[in-house]
């Protein structure tokens, strides 16, 4: 029996691999999106003693390391009394993490936004809330959508870290493989196969929505 | 009281406005009554105070002191010095339409969209109700067959008649035109003039800033002049025009080469 046979035979470990993936990737982006959304909204005029602490918050998790932050909320909340299983520590991690810098990724969109369309709206009745969600937030999301595509890569990247908390996704069916039969090449090829056929299918989504953005103009800036 | 029931009948009430910036005072103790169904236009050279006193009508800019009132109400500050919670200065602004110089139309939002926007999110209308409104409107501007389009496919000029539309569409005391013909390719200019000046004629309140002096004679009822923050002359515009009282005006419109008749 070749390795690839093996594997073959094995396949129900990757595929709930995959699934366990899929489901963590997909509620921390969503996870990650709100809380980037978020933060913008309370950037967004608010008193400096407000903004300052957001932005050291921001700032202080773009630069860590996600596997520090994962370790953390495993391993270091227990200690204040906090107890999260792996799976809830992994997903939270990564949308605290993701949304820090979904949220600079709009706080730098945001300082370029045109000060005349925010007047415009004021001029017309718009007050603070729906001034955000309804002109800023789209308008900041179109313009930011290669940036966002970017980041959801690394964030699909980052959810293999967790197999190193015991998250059985798809990293963690392929570590099990490789040491239970040692054919670790064989294995570890199947998984990238898995993370790319999720990145192209993302790219692919992600291009699309831009020929929304492209009518309103907004891939020509 | 007694001020409240002077305003009463006038579109826009402005009393002792004063404004700075730094150090530098760019209106001095302005007043200006607009009457409802009255065109008043605000000439001056650039740096003369005239887009800033237009934008305090509607606390775009926040005067330092005086009072303004939209159709009675008062903007910005209570009577008693309190500044305006955001929720009801935003409901007095919804009282004024404002055209800008550089359109400031949204650029998500298609045309029909950019129009009915405000009526439906801030006025609360159904979407039924300003879509009518909005076909109404952009039919008056010359823009019916644009509802689909977005504001990135328009020239200026287009842009600016759909920008009026949607100022429009709020119904407003007041319509507010801050140079609205000054960002555009002179052959366009024709067709955004032509629109205010069937808007006037329809009777709407309008105050304006520009620099098309031939238009300004055309279609005001009253012509105010800025010096450096102060009113130096206001006048009906064949007084204005023909016979200004001040030697700064006679020689502004030298420089501006008026025509003898609109």
């Amino acid at each position: 029996m070749s390795n690839w046979e093996i594997l073959w035979d094995e396949r129900a470990q990757f595929w709930s691999g995959f699934l366990s993936t899929l489901e963590i990737f997909g509620l921390s982006i969503m996870g990650a999106f709100v809380i980037g959304c978020g933060l913008l909204y309370l950037l967004e005029g608010s008193r400096k003693r407000l903004t300052t602490p957001l932005r050291i918050f921001i700032d202080g998790m773009r630069m860590l390391p996600f596997l520090i932050l994962a370790y953390l909320l495993y391993y270091g909340l227990p200690s204040v009394g906090i107890r999260l299983d792996a799976w809830g520590a992994g997903v939270g991690a990564l949308a605290v993490y993701h949304g820090c810098y979904f949220a600079e990724i709009f706080r730098g969109n945001r300082l370029t936004f045109p000060p005349g369309q925010i007047e415009a709206a004021q001029a017309h009745g718009f007050t603070k809330g729906k001034l955000f969600f309804r002109l800023l937030l789209p308008q900041i999301i179109m313009q930011t959508r290669p940036l966002l595509g970017n980041q959801l890569i690394y964030a699909l990247k980052d959810t293999a870290f967790l197999v190193i908390i015991t998250v059985g996704e798809l990293t963690a069916a392929a570590n099990s493989l490789s040491s239970t039969y040692f054919i670790p090449t064989e294995a570890f090829i199947v998984v990238i196969g898995f993370y790319w056929a999720i990145s192209v299918t993302m790219e692919i989504i992600i291009k699309q929505c831009g020929r929304f953005s492209a009518k309103r103009g907004f891939d020509n800036v | 009281m007694s001020e409240a029931n002077t305003s009463e009948t006038a579109a826009v009430s402005i009393r002792h406005l004063s404004k700075s910036f730094d150090d530098v005072e760019v209106l001095r103790d302005v007043e200006l009554e607009v009457k409802t169904g009255e065109v008043v236009t605000i000439i001056g050279s650039s740096g003369s105070g005239k887009s800033t006193l237009l934008r305090c009508i509607n606390w775009l800019e926040k005067p330092d002191r005086g009072s303004i009132h939209i159709a009675g109400q008062r903007i910005g500050v209570h009577d008693d010095g309190r500044p305006m919670p955001v929720r009801e200065l935003a409901k007095v602004r919804a009282q004024t339409g404002m055209v800008f110089q550089g359109f400031n139309l949204w650029p998500h939002l298609n045309v029909l969209h950019n129009v009915t926007e405000a009526p439906i999110h801030v006025q609360g209308k159904s979407k039924r109700e300003a879509e009518e409104l909005a076909t109404a409107l952009l039919e008056k501007v010359g823009m019916s067959q644009k509802h689909d389009s977005y504001p990135n496919t328009l020239s200026g000029g287009q842009k600016q008649r759909v920008a009026i539309a949607r100022a429009l569409a709020m119904q407003p005391a007041v319509m507010l035109f801050d140079e609205p013909t000054s960002a555009l390719d002179p052959e366009l200019v024709g067709e955004v003039l032509a629109v205010i000046k069937d808007l006037s004629a329809e009777g709407y309140t309008m105050v304006m800033v520009t620099h098309e002096m031939a238009f300004a004679r055309a279609v005001s009822d009253q012509v105010v002049f800025l010096e450096k923050g102060l009113i130096i002359e206001r006048a009906d515009p064949e007084t204005f025009f023909t016979t200004p009282k001040t030697d700064r005006v006679r020689k502004f419109l030298e420089n501006h080469d008026t025509p003898s008749s609109a």
